[in-house]
């Protein structure tokens, strides 16, 4: 397993907008807004970049947000297919990049009326009319991406036994975590047990509580080169390994992508899942973190249920706190965007959920199809 | 292009099946013949659905379609509740169905005659090849 990338970049800048149902604002204004919040951040001029990348799904352009940006030379561009899944894919090209000369100072960016605009939650959004694959799936219901994820869930939860109030964990520690977080969508608002098992069905297994929320927003992240990192304004997140893994092919509707990328993955890391200090797992469900946290390997599978019903994942008093801004079930849904921001806030001690003596932060970006690890600079 | 469709008898509107190269033969046994059949690669007999250019096991592009029992069981299934979707209004609560066919592959439908709460893992069902257009016969499935 290559090691060419181990802490050669760093993550040195993060900026982001505020999170709300309604922006009132363009999805190129929020884009530009993160953008330059995460440049002033690193103490990097706008005109300095010359890299510059988002997720296909992102409906602004990396040509008009140099024209914005008075950017002198856009040497690097480029946007990565799926879905909101590509966050820690997109580190890893630009940290290929970075370090093969391509290009000095890239910013990743993401902006989105993801309430006001379009919904991922609805299916005239995520649709295919029937084109392609989806012809075998969107005939008979399955319409819109939690329909699937919802499959595999109902399957695993019959093979390790998961239950529903067992995710409903996830949610409520998600929860207190945003508590603590003034950005939060839901902070100042207390979520229990009873209220996630009560809330309405919206794709049986899935309660309401196990559903990420719809935001409008921006974020993005500056990278550099490790050597350049030491000059700048923050305390640099090296990145440790970044990878990416395309589908999962040995078990449908039961393993997600992380069976495949967690050896690769790791390999690459040269550490242990259980040297993770803590952990942002991508919760567009929140069974989805269960399944993650299995997948990886930080926990046996069937293991994943009892661990975060036994406070594992909490920030007060659990051995690998997940989500700790509140992730996108109390947070903000920025598609990867807010926890990549916030794993590296865990690596400079800046986080509002702030893990003790953090120096490795886990990310993982969707369905186990990516991961970073951020690593404090020693 | 439009979204939706008319409803067909107690089906919801839902998006109608666009066949392609790949998968015509697929919707051809169904229509003409009522049979659900398979994608099978001549070179490793690997049963592939659904159908696509190369096998996944040996990478071989030659392939042929083997008839299925239509007996299977139910593998997993979703219930979806909210109307996320136009099509489901009024449809609602629905149940989505992921059979494991006797031969291996998982095929996704909808169960005729078995009431969303009654659905459960396990359960064994059979093939009800059911017309919803001159073009298009979709592979349902009963309790069996
Ligand atoms: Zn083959």
């Amino acid at each position: 397993m290559s090691t060419a990338l181990r802490n050669r970049v760093a993550i040195v800048g993060v900026g982001e907008t505020d999170y709300s149902r309604d922006s009132g604002r363009s999805e190129m204004m929020l884009a530009l807004q993160a953008i330059t919040a995460a440049l002033a951040d690193a103490g990097i001029a706008p005109s300095e970049v010359d890299g510059l990348m988002t997720w296909r799904v992102d409906n602004t352009s990396e040509a008009e947000i140099a024209a914005n940006l008075g950017v002198k030379d856009l040497a690097w561009f480029g946007d990565i297919n799926q879905a909101g899944n590509v966050g820690a894919a997109l580190v890893a090209h630009a940290s290929a990049a970075i370090v093969a000369g391509l290009a000095n100072v890239i910013v990743i960016y993401r902006g989105m009326n993801g309430r006001s605009g379009a919904r991922y939650g609805r299916g005239e959004v995520t649709g295919r009319r029937g084109q392609g694959g989806s012809a075998f799936t969107e005939p008979f219901g399955l319409l819109t991406p939690q329909h699937g994820l919802a499959m595999t869930a109902r399957r695993r939860m019959h093979e390790f036994g998961t239950t529903s109030r067992q995710f409903g964990h996830v949610a409520v520690s998600e929860r207190e975590h945003a508590l603590r977080n003034p950005r939060a969508t839901f902070y100042g608002k207390p979520l229990t047990i009873e209220d996630h098992q009560e809330s309405r069905l919206v794709v049986d297994p899935f309660h309401l509580y196990d559903c990420c929320l719809e935001t409008d927003g921006g974020g993005a992240l500056v990278l550099v080169s490790a050597k350049r990192a030491r000059d700048l304004r923050q305390p640099p997140a090296l990145i440790r390994a970044a990878a990416q893994a395309g589908y999962a092919k040995e078990r449908a509707f039961v393993d997600t992508a992380a069976a495949s990328l967690a050896p690769r993955f790791w390999a690459q890391a040269g550490v242990a899942p259980s040297e993770v200090d803590v952990a942002q797992i991508y919760d567009h469900f929140a069974p989805f973190v269960v399944f993650a946290l299995e997948d990886y390997g930080f926990v046996e599978r069937g293991e994943g249920g009892p661990f975060v019903e036994a406070g594992g994942i909490r920030w007060d008093g659990g051995t690998l706190p997940v989500n700790t801004s509140g992730g996108h079930l109390s947070e903000a849904y920025l598609q990867g965007m807010n926890q990549l921001i916030e794993g590296v806030r865990q690596v400079r001690g800046q986080s509002t959920a702030q893990v003790a003596d953090c120096h490795l932060s886990f990310v993982d970006t969707g369905i186990g199809t990516g991961a970073i690890l951020l690593e404090r600079a020693s | 292009m439009t979204t939706t469709h008319e409803p067909v008898g107690d089906r919801p509107p839902f998006p109608l099946p666009i066949p392609t190269e790949d998968n015509q033969p697929f919707w051809d046994a169904l229509r003409e013949r009522k049979q659900l059949i398979v994608q099978e690669c001549e070179a490793c007999s690997t049963l592939v659905h659904p159908p696509r250019p190369m096998c996944p096991e040996c990478g071989a592009f030659e392939k042929t379609w083997r008839p299925m029992s239509g007996r299977g069981t139910v593998c997993s299934y979703v219930v979806t509740h909210q109307a996320i979707h136009p099509a489901y209004n009024g449809f609602t609560p629905f149940a989505t169905v992921l059979v494991q066919l006797e031969e291996g592959p998982l095929v996704t439908t909808n169960l005729v005659d078995v009431s969303h709460d009654e659905v459960a893992i396990g359960m064994p069902v059979e093939l009800v090849a059911t017309e919803l257009s001159d073009e298009i016969t979709l592979p349902l499935f009963r309790r069996a």
